[in-house]
């Protein structure tokens, strides 16, 4: 087990080196400068304020640079955002109120969708099942951003029960946002327990467990619900990235310190330092997550073995 | 463990889908961008929640007419984007304009006239016969926020630092080069910094040598980069200078409170230090970064706010509130033709055809329908309301207009220029910006000139604003739809763009009487206000007249201000609104 564990280990750092590469080769090629006035300056003028954060030189030396830096912990600064402030320091600033609804969203997302899948597979083609698949498509159809507005317009604007917008009303703050983004989680979850649940409810070994006198909450819980799981943990995975990782909807309707707004922001002006910074740390931590992934699985099901089947 | 080499291949995928669905979510987001089409200007592309300043709605009340005030000074505004920078040398944005110009302050200031006065001045500075040189006085009650005094060392301190090219400004250079003595030649690192014009004769007097008269040297000023640093107080932060609050000192109507260097919020506080705080009414400014148009206009109906931007559709929905203020900034959108494009001449070099393409839509139904924002159809460069002579005359009533729309007139030179060039069919590519309006505009244009100039096919190129500046840099164009803020209250900051091979001509327009005009009028005119003046509407009405541009509109924008906040001033350049006078009066 730890063998493996470490052998991943090497081919994350192996897979984040390649990803720094393209993503540093990709971003040089954007169009358009990195200088928030560079409309107004002469290539002269232009050219002295890229020498000071080291743009004039050859590629491959800055390439060479970034590289040595990331060894070395630094990430570089911000060039026109916030000029300056190193990369580190922008993303540990903004990352907190992402995790926090980001995470909020995924429990309240997964544990409800969880929930509704159950109840739809195990009571097929009643009204709850037709209650929690059009909850499922409405959660997967509608962008998170009219979720958003109709929260903040009906739950705020007209009943007051929660700030309109803005990060500065704790716990309260992060509500509505919270629910907006729980949505697609939620919609997942249902969706995939649902039909993995029916698909298992049907296989032989249920039947064989329901002749041997199992219950039929021992029959969901402990045989149907636990295979349904896989399937979703694989997508959940990925998706966790994408929602702690903040959205950029969502921290805009509500004026929500993020990381998911500014990295978007990075990559249309032009601030490189930021762009490879937060691109890395998003890729750290979706490999990372495909890793406890892979554990997971071993976990849920002992049938998939984690190293060729030596243990 | 053969999956462990595909693996790495997964995770790119994965990280470069997230860059795909980051995109996406922007291109779903509801009115992403609210420019018409960006300016040439950082300060113009993040506006979506900015604030709009009041002219119309009240009038300004004189500081001995402002009523007993027995409520909570507090005004609550919002921002449409983060500060990038506080230090003075590196800003080049609204945002941080708009806060530096209310908690520091430069020699002179702009009035609620927009005239500048002096301000850590102590007086209007002497000048020199040949104009060349200005010696300003300081006052003697004007402090920093730690009490040490404001010395005509920190002026020196920081122009030095800003035109240094290690500093890294861009607007050092910018707005030094060709005023002030050397400035030039220190950014092209041919002389030291300390050989720049700028000389402390003793603590309270200052002396700036220019390269040449500059008329409008005084509302310089009041602009930003020209405010005064401590020295010792940047020397000991180091690199964490301006990095938040704490690591900057105030000289201003207003100090900076709660900012953290990357934060969505922070206030401004009465500074009791200010030599003129007594004017000052509010006791806070509350500010919070709402980029979200549809958010700041709830933030504002929830009473949380006191202001808000309207924008896009939000200015049409909001037409006829009782609180609308609508006004005219000085920033002027206009067709640039370009006139050779890799190495030929395009149709466009044609005058005949530049004159009906120019006369050839009508810019009323653009404003009032497409835009409607508040802008005003423009047939001239300079923008009205934007600067006055000695008199106090605009600059545009004494040119008036010149390039309208006249259909006819159009199809007239349009049919010459076809039979000039021999041809009977032009297709020609407008470049324009990729925001919702700027799009609805260009559509707007295309179907009005293959209208009214028959056999003229537009093609549109919609693209964002950093691929539009790369086609303007390499001419790689034919019309363009661009715009230009000013940098200083002259005429001459937008006449000069179009000088023979300027710098940001790009068009291939010249015109040998044009260039003798604008050379007269920063030179031997430059000390007779009244021929200089002259000279720049000649300037104006050739160009115009040359259909070189086809001036299209003057922004307007609109905003909600609660009717209980009074006196909040805005200008034409520099920061966007002065604070100082502001109050709160009838809020309960």
């Amino acid at each position: 087990m730890l063998k493996y564990i470490g052998k991943r280990l090497i081919y994350m750092l192996i897979t984040l080196y390649l990803i720094a590469t393209a993503t540093f080769f990709l971003m040089k090629i954007l169009p358009g400068s990195p200088l928030a006035a560079a409309s107004k300056l002469t290539a002269e003028q232009e050219a002295i304020v890229l020498a000071k954060y080291g743009l004039d030189r050859p590629l491959p030396v800055q390439y060479f640079d970034y590289i040595t830096g990331i060894f070395q912990g630094d990430l570089g600064v911000s060039i026109n955002q916030f000029m300056g402030v190193p990369v580190t320091q922008l993303i540990l600033d903004r990352l907190g109120p992402s995790f926090q609804i980001g995470f909020q969203a995924m429990l309240v997302g997964t544990v409800i969708g969880i929930l509704l899948g159950m109840i739809a597979a195990l009571r097929q083609n009643s009204w709850i099942d037709y209650t929690s698949t059009f909850t499922a498509i409405l959660g997967i159809s509608i962008p998170s951003f009219v979720f958003a507005t109709m929260l903040q317009y009906s739950l705020a604007m007209k009943l007051g029960w929660f700030p309109v917008a803005l990060w500065d009303d704790g716990f309260m703050s992060s509500v509505l946002p919270t629910i907006a983004l729980a949505m697609s989680p939620l919609a997942v979850a249902a969706r995939f327990i649902r039909t993995e649940m029916i698909e298992v409810l049907s296989s032989d070994y249920i039947t064989l467990a329901k002749a041997k006198g199992a219950s039929r909450g021992e029959v969901a819980f402990k045989h149907a619900f636990r295979n349904a799981l896989i399937p979703l943990v694989t997508v959940l995975g990925p998706l966790a990235v994408a929602i702690l990782t903040g959205s950029l909807v969502i921290e805009k309707i509500f004026a929500i310190p993020g990381i998911g707004e500014q990295f978007v922001k990075a990559i249309m002006v032009n601030d490189f330092a930021v762009i490879m910074g937060t691109t890395l740390f998003f890729s750290a931590f979706l490999i990372f997550i495909i890793l406890v992934v892979d554990i997971l699985y071993g976990i849920i099901d002992p049938r998939i073995r984690l190293s060729g089947g030596k243990e | 463990m053969k999956s462990s080499k595909i693996f790495w291949l997964l995770g790119l995928v994965l990280v470069l889908g997230m860059f795909l669905a980051a995109c996406g979510d922007d291109a779903a987001a509801p009115e992403e961008d609210v420019e018409e089409t960006d300016v040439e200007e950082p300060v113009d592309e993040e506006e979506p929640a900015e604030e709009a300043p009041e002219e119309e709605a009240t009038e300004f009340v004189p500081a001995e007419e402002v009523p007993e005030l027995d409520e909570p000074q507090v005004l609550n505004l919002m921002e449409g984007a983060e500060i990038p920078s506080l230090d003075t040398s590196l800003s080049t944005d609204a945002v941080s304009f708009n806060i530096l110009g209310n908690v520091n302050e430069g020699l002179y200031r702009l009035s609620p006239d927009n005239v500048p006065v002096p301000a850590v001045a102590a007086e209007p500075a002497t000048i020199s016969e040949d104009g060349l040189t200005y010696t300003f006085k300081l006052r003697d009650d004007a402090v920093w926020s730690d009490g040490t005094p404001v010395t005509a060392q920190d002026f020196v301190y920081s122009w030095q630092r800003s035109i240094d090219p290690a500093t890294g400004s861009s607007y050092g250079p910018y707005m030094m080069s060709g005023v002030i003595a050397n400035a030039s030649e220190i950014a092209a690192g041919e002389l030291e910094p300390s050989e720049l014009g700028v000389t402390a004769i003793d603590d309270k007097t200052l002396e700036v040598q220019l390269e040449r008269p500059t008329p409008y040297f005084e509302s310089l000023m009041s602009f930003p980069l020209f405010f005064p640093l401590n020295q010792e107080f940047v020397e000991a932060q180091g690199d964490a200078f301006a990095s938040n609050s704490d690591a900057l000192l105030y000289n201003g109507p207003f100090t900076l409170e709660n900012w953290d260097g990357t934060g969505l919020s922070w206030s401004l506080a009465k500074n009791e230090n200010y030599w003129n705080a007594d004017t000052v009414n509010l006791d806070e400014i509350k500010f919070d970064v709402v980029k979200e148009t549809s958010t700041a206009i709830n933030l504002y109906q929830s009473g949380e706010k006191d202001r808000t931007g309207l924008s896009g559709e939000f200015a049409m929905q909001y037409a006829n509130d009782p609180n609308l203020i609508t006004e005219l900034e000085p920033t002027l959108f206009y067709l640039k033709f370009n006139q050779e494009r890799n190495g030929e001449p395009t149709p466009l070099a044609n005058e005949n055809i530049r004159q009906a393409i120019a006369m050839g839509f009508n810019k009323q139904d653009l404003t009032d329908v497409i835009l409607a924002n508040g802008s005003l159809p423009a047939d001239y460069l300079v923008p009205t309301d934007f600067a006055f002579n000695e008199e106090g005359e605009d600059f545009r009533d004494i040119n008036g207009d010149v390039l309208g729309y006249d259909p006819e007139a159009a199809l007239e030179a349009w049919e010459a220029g076809l039979e000039e060039l021999g041809v009977e069919e032009i297709t020609l590519e407008l470049l324009g910006g990729d925001s919702e309006l700027a799009k609805k505009m260009d559509e707007y244009l295309k179907a009005q000139l293959e209208e009214n100039l028959p056999g003229l096919t537009i093609e549109l190129r919609q693209v964002p604003f950093a691929v539009r500046l790369e086609a303007d840099e390499a001419q790689d164009y034919d019309i363009q739809n661009a715009g230009w803020a000013p940098d200083y209250q002259d005429p001459m900051t937008f006449i000069d763009l179009f000088v023979t091979d300027g710098a940001h001509n790009k068009m291939s327009y010249s015109n040998p009487e044009f260039d003798a005009l604008v050379e007269a009028a920063k030179t031997e005119l430059a000390l007779d206000p009244a021929a200089r003046w002259e000279a720049m509407a000649e300037a104006e009405r050739i160009l115009l007249e040359d259909a070189g541009i086809a001036p299209i509109y003057q922004r307007g924008t609109m905003s909600l201000q609660k009717p209980y906040v009074h006196n909040l001033v805005s200008h034409p350049f520099g920061s966007d609104y002065s604070y100082q006078w502001a109050y709160i009066d009838g809020k309960e």
